[in-house]
């Protein structure tokens, strides 16, 4: 056996400790009341509305219109696209055709700051029909947040609209082509719409055409030439956020009535006030029952188990707490929680199978180094063949689950975030497993049984007598 | 452990009749009882009340559940924009599975058991409304055609890994022992009465998973002593011996799995949080069906399927 020097040990442990330290607890200082998160930790992960709560809107047509369940239901696929793009994929979302009433909840906590709820409420709520109007009048001005006037209400010849949302084939958000810095959305039109819009480039030629979203005017360009590749770009007063929402609205479609927002507010965790601090405590009282029955029953390797394990319950977290700034942001679900138990166990097993392999190869008569040796090398067939399958499983899961998914030509794009959480977590999981609980684990044991004081058969699980 | 060889073929027939007497137990409940479908399913009707003051969610939960027969979930919702005094700061809605409407009678029982429970809470019906299932018809088809492709993805795995040892047939044994694995746990929730709710697919995927690695663990085992002691050694035997040669490990991961969730069952228990608790029980029942799966099923029916080709072809 290739033996591996004895610091390494030390060296792997200690750096595994560490890192699963700060991957739990986070790493943050404070600059008098305001919190530094220098790495994520435990408390940053965002938490499902079954663990954490979240916030309830309740939506109904406006103005008293009669909503028929048809268009009940294309506003729903349109607010359900809608929360997809803007980033929330743990959403549930009914309906309720005898009130015509939408509600929508997802998962939200008060003193959140990277997210604003309200405004995604403003942003899934909005008609975002988007219409091309003759001329530029407008009935009310009003100032903006960054300062510059905002035109409302059309009027006049604006009254009349040329053309609306449904011509638009796609929408996409990209850097202006003429101006540095800023950012337009960029339409493709559909074969129909770029007929339309030939006949009013012909028609309104040198004069203005304005754009409009619901109420408010986006951008009166003059028409310069005759538009005849359905191409156009709606250029104003966009940064790169504003111009990926404004896309993202007018890809989505128009809602067919507009909404209102009945009722807005906070709703409880469904699984119960204090799941969270449950789970903690369970999360805690288990390691450490593990930890013992590992040393317990297989002593030095038990130990080297319980460090990497340690390090794979590290490296899981560290995959949805944003630790890794790399990942997107994630929503932790019990199903979630459960992926990390079912990977954990995988993690102990791997080394429970190694361990009792080289139990075996003690009573086959081996010395310590051959048992270690022989022990290592059997047993890893069965753990990446075990491993192996359930990566695809929870690979499955991921493309089958998530919002843009390879079933979405069957069942349109939606996302079922709890599902999607399992298979992420499980997934992670693994790979964590593969890293701490296969590599390291064998990293650290063939490095610790070249220390002269442990160099004893009984601490690996063998006889009593000495080598 | 001493080298006793356990003989898992010879005790095929005890097995398989247990899990048969398992599988037919639990379709008689199911077709006594029926299947309960939770409200994401089967869509149904929900009573909303407003209330002031705060009260625990636990002790209120029980109050509802106490005052109806049917199987109710409750969500307590502060409402933001006004403060704690008025009578619209909280609202709780309670949620009633199933198609049928809410009656006048459930209505006011639930009600009177409010009022008695907390005199000073100013109980009042805000609404009362019927919805329709989140994860309906569509998901369950998506589930489905996700367990499909999984299946088809894994035995091709197993077929090409584990073709020294009759790939298909090891790939096709592990999937049976996998169904046997989920029946077990929906049988579970009938014969307990639970509502097949997320919690259940949650459970249903981590057993899936879980009884997978199992079976591979001992396959793996099986291909090993194969190679060694070469084709002529009876495949029952191979299989015994490899199948005893591997138990332990079996027995201590199963038991590092039980313990974990056993404690997250009883931390459940003690916090009353009753939504984990439905959701660790099943999964305990589950890796102890995972376990014996792998080694009581999949591995004597891809024995007897080997016999039978070694017989035929021979024949």
């Amino acid at each position: 056996m290739k033996r591996i020097p004895k610091p390494v040990f030390f060296i792997v442990a200690i750096l595994i400790l560490l890192f699963s330290y700060t991957a739990i607890f986070g790493v943050s200082y404070y600059t008098g009341d305001v919190k530094h998160t220098v790495l994520k930790g435990i408390t940053d992960i965002r938490w499902g509305i079954d663990i954490q709560g979240g916030v309830e809107a309740t939506f109904v047509p406006a103005d008293d219109v009669d909503a028929t369940d048809k268009q009940l239901d294309s506003a729903k696929a349109i607010i359900e696209t809608r929360m997809i793009s803007s980033g929330i994929t743990d959403y549930e979302l009914y309906t309720d055709s005898g009130t015509d009433s939408i509600i929508v909840r997802f998962p939200w906590k008060e003193d959140e700051k990277d997210f604003n709820a309200q405004k995604a409420i403003e942003e899934i709520s909005t008609t975002a029909k988007l219409t091309f109007r003759p001329g530029n009048s407008y009935e009310t001005t009003e100032m903006g947040s960054d300062g510059n006037p905002v035109y409302k209400t059309p009027k006049d010849d604006t009254a009349e609209i040329l053309m609306d949302g449904s011509a638009v084939d796609s929408a996409t958000s990209g850097p202006s082509q003429e101006e540095a810095g800023q950012f337009v959305v960029n339409l493709e039109l559909t074969s129909e719409g770029a007929k339309t819009f030939a006949e009013i480039t012909e028609k309104y030629n040198g004069q203005i055409v304005s754009i409009w979203m619901d109420d408010e005017m986006l951008s009166a360009p003059t028409i310069k030439n005759v538009i005849t590749d359905g191409k156009a770009v709606i250029s104003g007063n966009f940064d790169a956020e504003s111009s990926a929402t404004l896309a993202n609205q007018i890809e989505g479609g128009a809602l067919p009535f507009a909404l209102k927002t009945l009722s807005y507010g906070e709703i409880s965790p469904t699984l119960g006030e204090n799941s969270l601090i449950a789970m903690a405590y369970a999360g805690i009282i288990a390691i450490i029952l593990i930890a013992l029955f590992m040393i317990f029953m297989y002593r030095l390797p038990g130990l080297v188990a319980v460090i990497a394990l340690l390090g794979q319950v590290g490296l899981s977290i560290a995959a949805i707490s944003r630790y890794f700034t790399v990942f997107n942001s994630f929503t932790m679900t019990l199903p979630g929680i459960a992926g990390i138990i079912l990977s954990i166990g995988m993690g102990v097993d791997a080394n429970i199978i190694t361990a009792e392999r080289i139990k075996e190869e003690f009573k086959a008569g081996k010395t310590l180094d051959g048992a270690i040796d022989r022990g290592t090398k059997n047993s890893l067939s069965a753990i990446i063949d075990g491993n192996m399958t359930v990566i695809i499983v929870s690979i499955i899961l991921l493309l089958v689950f998530g919002s843009t998914n390879i079933l979405s030509f069957i069942f349109g794009a939606s996302t079922t975030g709890t599902i999607y959480a399992f298979g992420y977590t499980l997934l992670m999981g693994v790979i964590s497993n593969f890293i701490m609980g296969v590599f390291f684990s064998r990293v650290m044991l063939k490095s610790v049984c070249g220390i002269k004081a442990v160099r004893r058969k009984g601490l690996f699980g063998g006889g009593k007598n000495n080598e | 452990m001493n080298n006793r060889l356990i003989r898992f073929t010879n005790l095929s027939k005890i097995f398989f009749g247990i899990s048969l007497a398992i599988m037919l137990i639990g379709l008689i409940c199911n077709i006594i009882f029926g299947t309960q479908l939770d409200i994401q399913f089967s869509g149904g009707s929900y009573l909303s009340y407003s209330y002031v003051g705060n009260i625990d969610k636990n002790a209120l939960d029980d109050v509802i559940q106490e005052s109806t027969k049917a199987k109710v979930t409750t969500t307590v919702s502060s409402n933001i924009l006004s403060n704690t005094d008025t009578q619209d700061a909280y609202t709780v809605k309670v949620q009633f599975a199933g198609t049928k409407a809410i009656t006048p009678d459930e209505q006011s029982n639930l009600t009177k058991a409010l009022v008695k429970a907390y005199p000073d809470a100013k109980f009042k019906v805000e609404e009362s409304k019927a919805i329709e299932s989140t994860m309906g018809f569509k998901f369950l088809m998506k589930c489905l055609a996700a367990v499909a492709i999984a299946c088809v993805l894994m035995v091709f795995y197993v077929t090409i890994r584990f073709r020294r040892i009759g790939g298909l047939s090891a790939g096709v044994m592990a999937l049976v022992a996998l169904f046997h694995d989920v029946f077990v746990i929906y049988f579970m929730y009938v014969i307990f009465q639970m509502p097949i709710d997320s919690n259940f697919i949650a459970v249903v995927l981590m057993i899936l998973g879980y009884s997978l690695n199992d079976t591979i663990v001992i396959y793996d085992r099986v291909r090993e002593e194969r190679r060694k002691m070469g084709s002529k050694e009876e495949i029952g035997y191979v299989f015994d011996y490899s199948a005893t040669k591997v138990i332990k490990r079996t027995i201590c991961t199963s038991i590092t799995t039980l313990v974990a969730i056993g404690t997250v069952l009883v931390v459940s228990i003690v916090f009353n949080i009753s939504s984990v608790t439905s959701f660790a029980l099943p999964m305990m029942i589950g890796i102890i069906s995972g376990c014996y799966s792998s080694i009581c099923i999949a591995g004597p029916l891809w024995v007897i399927w080997q016999r039978y080709k070694k017989k035929t072809g021979k024949a």
